[in-house]
């Protein structure tokens, strides 16, 4: 059931004097069961992307296939489509308009025509893999904090059970301990229903702890696709398009250059703790 | 999807219209929609649809661009002309049932369909060549002789540029609420009216819960900038007459004294 993305380009007012080409003969594909983040500096096409996925933008050129068929096909329902591959857009709590959390996320289910008694047990489903309780169902969306907000808005997509997750910068304006929570949230979503996930971010920090794979863009372009350690080795290159490696990548070069043994390939902070006290119990000093 | 509405938009690229004192484009605007109204026979259309088509001609915006934005016009000027159409008292021409199509109301109906449409084209020139901000900028600059009876212009004015500047917001806006919907699942086609009226829910009460906040932004911003009215206000940019301003006044009057003349005096 993967998606296919086959030469895409999308051009926008391509018929004014101000026609700018956003995404430009992107390859791709998203199988199942992968956890993958997007990247991408400010205006790379990410955004443009991820609205190719569902079918909410035709694309200039190029294919789109999803389970081997072109979703731009005559009559392709696209209802099917956008319940198979959900997408959270930024700041989707902006998109929340019911008098109370559970009726907003059954929003979703409703529409794809389900019975009663299915449409609220996935809506219980959606608002337990984020998060939030019982208490919560029957309050207004507009009295909840921001972060509680935005789980909501993410359980109202997760209720139509979508095999394909697309979060379009799920953590922009949340505290840091807001973005912990909603990322570890979505891993913990990603492994519990096995799932695939599309990630989007500007930060590294945010997606090397939890994904598989990492799609790198820049001015339209996939620049990187690959596993998280092949892409951080290309440190260089990432910091000419305005992105970092993770700050662990940074201590364990410098470390390596000091004389310690390390493992400069290691990601997240665990394996970069493992690898320092590998080396330090060895005994090498600068 | 909403991004087709071209209507009021700004087009930005580099011509001597664009370049022109903004106070010179309202006053041409004025002048050519009076000029619409005076004429009275072909002639004096035909002067009119030739100094609007050098105008566009001038200002490098690309015709199929301007006309876009008429489709949403199309339907009431649809309506008025059926109207006139039938609703003209003179000579009848053609009986169907109890609606009587005359010669004069042909004539009318004609003649108003030639004057929307250069009046609407010529007005969104305007709009295509100036930017919100000088537009407001420009009106305030003529309304100022009206302070002197206590109209608050400057306030009118700045109310004026806020609510022009927030038309794109808030289709942007609108667009990507939209397509969040639709992203769940939301359809706005199918259905009868009352179905349809309903699905509108979703859009409408983010859009504006979106625009209170911008709003409440807003505010915000300009008191934080000490914004406190017009009085003893300096500008970046003040107004300044260039030479060419002076030459498109003298364009504009000639061509007023000849499609009077043109159009008034002229037989047919």
């Amino acid at each position: 059931m993967a998606l296919k993305l086959e030469h895409v380009s999308y051009i926008y007012g391509a018929d004014t004097n101000l026609a700018i080409r956003a995404l430009d003969d992107i390859c791709l594909e998203i199988p199942d069961g992968q956890f993958i983040g997007l990247i991408g500096h400010t205006g790379s096409g990410k955004s443009t992307l991820v609205q190719h996925l569902n079918g909410l933008i035709e694309p200039t050129e190029g294919v789109i296939t999803y389970d081997g068929r072109n979703i731009w096909e005559k009559d392709y329902p696209k209802k099917e489509l956008r319940s198979n591959v959900g997408l959270v857009f930024q700041y989707p709590e902006h998109q929340l308009f019911e008098v109370d959390v559970f009726a907003d996320v059954c929003f979703g289910p409703k529409n794809l025509g389900l019975s009663k008694a299915e449409i609220e047990e996935r809506a219980k489903k959606a608002l337990e893999l984020v998060g939030l309780s019982e208490e919560f169902y029957h309050q207004s969306p507009f009295e909840l904090s921001g972060g509680q907000k935005r789980r909501v808005a993410i359980a109202g997509v997760l209720a139509m059970q979508p095999k394909i997750l697309v979060l379009d910068e799920p953590t922009a304006g949340l505290d840091p301990k807001g973005r912990d929570e909603i990322l570890g949230q979505i891993a913990h979503l990603q492994k519990e229903t096995g799932i695939s996930v599309v990630l989007v971010s500007h930060s590294m920090e945010d997606v090397a702890n939890y994904v598989d794979r990492i799609i790198v863009m820049n001015h339209g372009k996939v620049l990187f696709d690959d596993a998280p350690k092949e892409v951080f080795k290309h440190v260089k290159e990432l910091e000419e398009v305005g992105l970092a490696a993770p700050q662990v990548t940074y201590i364990l070069h410098q470390l390596k250059k000091c004389g310690f043994d390390v493992d400069t390939q290691a990601t997240t902070i665990k394996e970069a703790r493992d690898t320092i006290l590998k080396a330090m119990k060895e005994g090498r000093t600068c | 999807m909403l991004r087709d509405i071209t209507l009021g938009q700004y087009y930005q690229t580099e011509s001597v219209v664009h370049r022109l004192d903004c106070r010179v484009k309202l006053v041409a605007t004025l002048v050519f929609i009076i000029s619409l109204f005076v004429v009275d026979n072909i002639w004096g259309y035909v002067l009119a649809a030739g100094f609007l088509a050098v105008c566009i001609k001038l200002s490098n915006v690309p015709f199929k661009f301007m006309v876009r934005g008429m489709k949403s016009i199309l339907f009431l000027m649809l309506f008025a002309m059926v109207f006139n159409l039938f609703l003209t008292p003179g000579t009848p021409l053609i009986t169907i049932w109890k609606l009587t199509i005359t010669m004069e109301g042909v004539v009318f109906a004609a003649k108003m369909a030639i004057r929307l449409t250069l009046l609407i084209i010529g007005s969104s020139l305007m709009t295509l060549t100036t930017t919100p901000n000088h537009l407001t900028d420009g009106l305030e600059s003529l309304l100022n002789p009206l302070k002197k009876l206590k109209v608050p212009v400057h306030e009118v004015a700045m109310m004026m540029s806020i609510a022009l500047r927030f038309i794109p917001i808030l289709l942007e806006e609108t667009d990507k609420i939209m397509k969040a919907q639709i992203a769940r699942g939301a359809d706005f086609e199918s259905g009868n009216l009352i179905q349809k009226a309903k699905a509108m829910v979703p859009i409408f009460v983010p859009l504006f819960i979106a625009a209170f906040r911008r709003a409440n932004d807003l505010a915000m911003a300009m008191e934080a900038r000490c914004y406190r009215g017009g009085e003893g206000r300096t500008k970046m940019k003040p107004l300044i007459y260039q030479k060419r301003d002076y030459i498109a006044y003298t364009v504009l009057l000639l061509y007023l004294v000849c499609t009077v003349v043109v159009g008034r005096v002229l037989p047919i």
